[in-house]
């Protein structure tokens, strides 16, 4: 039953801060995910918490018990690796029982959860198949297994399918978080993939730069994010510059590229300049009929499968990207022609503007 | 300004066929994305082309001429390998101006070419950084600015964003299809990711086994695929088995499992024939509603998974099939658990012959 607590954690590595003060609480049988860009410090948190890297500054508890001074192998942790770490000499039966046989389990205890692992893993006919002889994402299951049938009930992810094939590593997702479910697991899963993250978490943690930025459900995030950085982090979205109208009970009138648009935020001033935030989704477009205030040209459309995106420039240098569902979209459309936008009111975020810059704030390296 | 063509092209190592007759065209100032599982030969063919490898048999060709026997630098092709392979002991722009002072240019249009590349990139700023300073992605952009600064106007480019995260992926994928438009490049660009195969590909070659299992626009493969194989790949797809029971003029019918019938425009099989429907998720229609008619199968959530734009929904069919519909905007998605009414268009089945290795193995190639 692990619950994890954090508290203060900081690792210097000569001059960089890895980690610059993270507080985290991972509740018993939840799921989290750490997301963040490339150096943000993910890998190295959860490498603290396993006990790899040792922590300049800070505690760490696992179900109230301090564990930041002991060794890896008495924290009872089950580690997941990026590159599939698997012994080549083994078979995929002894590589998940090795565990199991090395704390002197007893033969049928060994044997029935290894069964039930290789199971839910999909791998009941793979069990005498060696390493080399498995694809990336049987080699990452058997992965998977192992470090779940050694016991331990938290299991720690690092970015386990991130060496697989795009196609593989969204059927394995789902696998995963079934596993922890079924087996009441805690786990805590290193991504920089926000659709992963989002897709398999009760609780996403966005950080940057050795700190979290914001932490909350998958939908808080990506549909009220608080910061400018999960906005962008967790999908694609339109920012376009606005200054605040009028605020009134429940909500405030933005102007943005001469038009009034309706937000539900009421945290700002009349007056203010704010960065607003609308997601390619929540635009709409439409043959133009005069009617409405917000119009633009097509500059390009964009078959992406699923969707079909408009690129579509309102002003000078500034355009905006709607996103359809493919077959929904409307008729005859085509690069040049006048349209006119229609942005859902209930999904306009707004942000007061960066010190430095959206760019900056936004920027992924 | 190529136009490439490769007349039934093989390379064997060893024993593998790592491709195998593959002919292809691409126009000039096409961006072909190749797309293939690991081991597909997607690599292979790209290092074919750049003259890196012999063929063993077949011939390619530029601008109608065989380069079979022109070495690489003879081409006037540019690879990008997926690792950058930069020179770590040379600032960016040295690392960019290299290959241009290789060629004899004198130091100055050697800089100023290796500016202006920088530039595109949008790296103009960091010329003086070594690499190891610099993030994957920035890495990425000098090893293209590289290529590009050979002057070369056949771009072949191997997975350039396979080694960066996938948000900064999602925005550097928009910058290389606005990139090789704007210097009029023909790119072929290898990936294993089918959602940036589809965005910046006008083309899309999806190989298997060393072989091209189908060719087209994004919109063409995805509409009509040719194989499970492809419509496995490429999209997200549902796959039931059936069997033709009735062949109209317009319209076939045909039993799913347990005795469900579905309509489908595709009348090319006959009765008795067993089959593969392959329905796209995003025109599997999910509603609360109770509702009967044509293609109305009744089903109960298994899992909700929100991704963001999308929501997926697995769901359960009366006759023990399983389905998923994918939708945007994700207030209204229904819950877990929940009876639901699952519909599709006749006209969105697309039927293949049932598959001699059966279903979930030929799912599996992937």
């Amino acid at each position: 039953m692990p619950r994890v607590e954090i508290v203060g954690l900081t690792k210097t590595y000569g001059p960089i801060k890895a980690l610059d003060g993270v507080d985290l609480t991972v509740e018993d049988r939840e799921y989290v995910s750490i997301l963040g860009p490339s150096g943000c410090g993910k890998t190295t948190l959860i490498k603290c918490i396993a006990g790899i890297v040792e922590p300049t500054k800070g505690e760490i508890y696992i179900d109230g018990k301090a564990v930041h001074k002991l060794k890896p192998e008495d924290r009872d942790v089950g580690y997941v690796f990026q590159e599939i770490a698997l012994f080549p000499h083994m078979n995929v039966w002894n590589n998940v029982t090795y565990g199991p046989r090395v704390r002197g389990w007893s033969a049928d205890r060994t044997r029935s959860l290894a069964i039930e692992m290789l199971d839910m893993m999909g791998l009941e006919d793979r069990s005498s198949a060696y390493p080399i002889e498995l694809s990336g994402g049987a080699g990452q299951k058997t992965a998977v297994a192992r470090a779940v049938s050694s016991g331990s009930t938290l299991l720690i992810l690092d970015e386990p399918l991130g060496a697989l094939d795009a196609k593989v590593r969204s059927d394995l997702r789902y696998r995963l978080r079934e596993l922890v479910k079924d087996l009441n697991l805690t786990a805590i899963h290193v991504t920089h993939d926000q659709e992963e993250a989002m897709s398999i978490s009760d609780r996403v943690v966005v950080m940057r730069a050795g700190r979290i930025v914001e932490e909350g459900t998958p939908m808080q995030l990506y549909l009220n994010p608080k910061r400018i950085f999960t906005a962008n982090f967790l999908g694609e979205a339109n920012f376009l510059s606005g200054r605040v109208l009028e605020v009134r009970e429940g909500g405030a009138f933005v102007e943005v590229c001469g038009c009034r648009l309706w937000t539900r935020d009421e945290k700002h001033k009349p007056g203010e300049d704010v960065v607003v935030c609308i997601r390619p989704e929540f635009v709409s477009i439409r043959r133009a009929t005069g009617k409405c205030a917000l119009q633009g040209i097509i500059g390009d459309i964009m078959f992406e499968g699923g969707v079909v995106r408009y690129e579509v420039s309102i002003s000078d240098g500034v355009s905006i990207l709607s996103d359809c569902a493919a077959g929904l979209e409307p008729a005859d459309l085509r690069r040049g022609d006048m349209v006119e936008i229609d942005i859902a009111s209930e999904n306009v975020l707004i942000f007061p503007c960066p010190p430095e810059g959206l760019a900056k704030e936004v920027s992924l390296e | 300004m190529p136009s490439i063509r490769l007349v039934d092209v093989s390379k064997r190592f060893g024993r593998i066929q790592a491709i195998d007759r593959v002919s292809l065209e691409v126009r000039d100032g096409q961006y072909v994305c190749i797309l293939g599982p690991t081991g597909s030969g997607k690599t292979t063919l790209l290092k074919l082309i750049a003259g890196l490898i012999q063929v063993d048999e077949g011939e390619i060709l530029f601008d109608g001429r065989s380069v079979n026997d022109l070495p690489p630098e003879r081409r006037n092709a540019v690879y990008v390998p997926q690792n950058y392979a930069l020179f770590p002991h040379l600032t960016v722009k040295e690392n960019v101006s290299f290959g241009a002072l290789a060629k004899g240019l004198p130091r100055s249009e050697a800089d100023t070419i290796s500016s202006k590349m920088l530039e595109l990139v949008r790296l103009a700023k960091r010329g003086d950084a070594f690499p190891h300073e610099l993030s994957g992605g920035m890495q990425q952009r000098v090893a293209l600015a590289r290529g590009l600064a050979s002057g070369a106007k056949l771009l072949l480019l191997d997975e350039p964003l396979g080694a960066l995260d996938a948000r900064l992926r999602i925005e550097l994928r928009y910058e290389l299809r606005k990139l090789a438009r704007d210097l009029k490049l023909t790119v072929m660009h290898v990936t294993h990711d089918q959602a940036e195969a589809m965005t910046i590909g006008d083309t899309i070659v999806i190989l298997r086994d060393g072989r091209v299992e189908q060719a087209g626009t994004p919109f063409h493969v995805y509409q009509r695929p040719e194989s499970i194989f492809a419509a496995n790949f490429v999209g997200d797809t549902n796959f039931l088995e059936g069997v033709v029971l009735e062949r109209g003029a317009r319209e076939s019918t045909l039993e799913l499992r347990r005795s469900l019938r579905i309509r489908v425009s595709d009348v090319s099989y006959l009765p008795g024939e067993r089959v593969v429907v392959a329905i796209r998720q995003q025109r599997t229609y999910i509603s609360r509603d109770q509702h009967d008619g044509a293609n109305a199968l009744q089903g109960q959530v298994q899992a909700v998974r929100f991704l963001g734009s999308f929501v997926k929904c697995e769901v359960r069919l009366e006759n023990g099939d399983e389905v998923s519909c994918k939708f945007m905007r994700a207030i209204e998605a229904p819950k877990e658990g929940e009876p639901v009414t699952i519909c599709f268009r006749p006209e969105d089945c697309v039927l293949f012959p049932y598959p001699h290795v059966g279903l979930s193995r030929e799912l599996e190639a992937v």
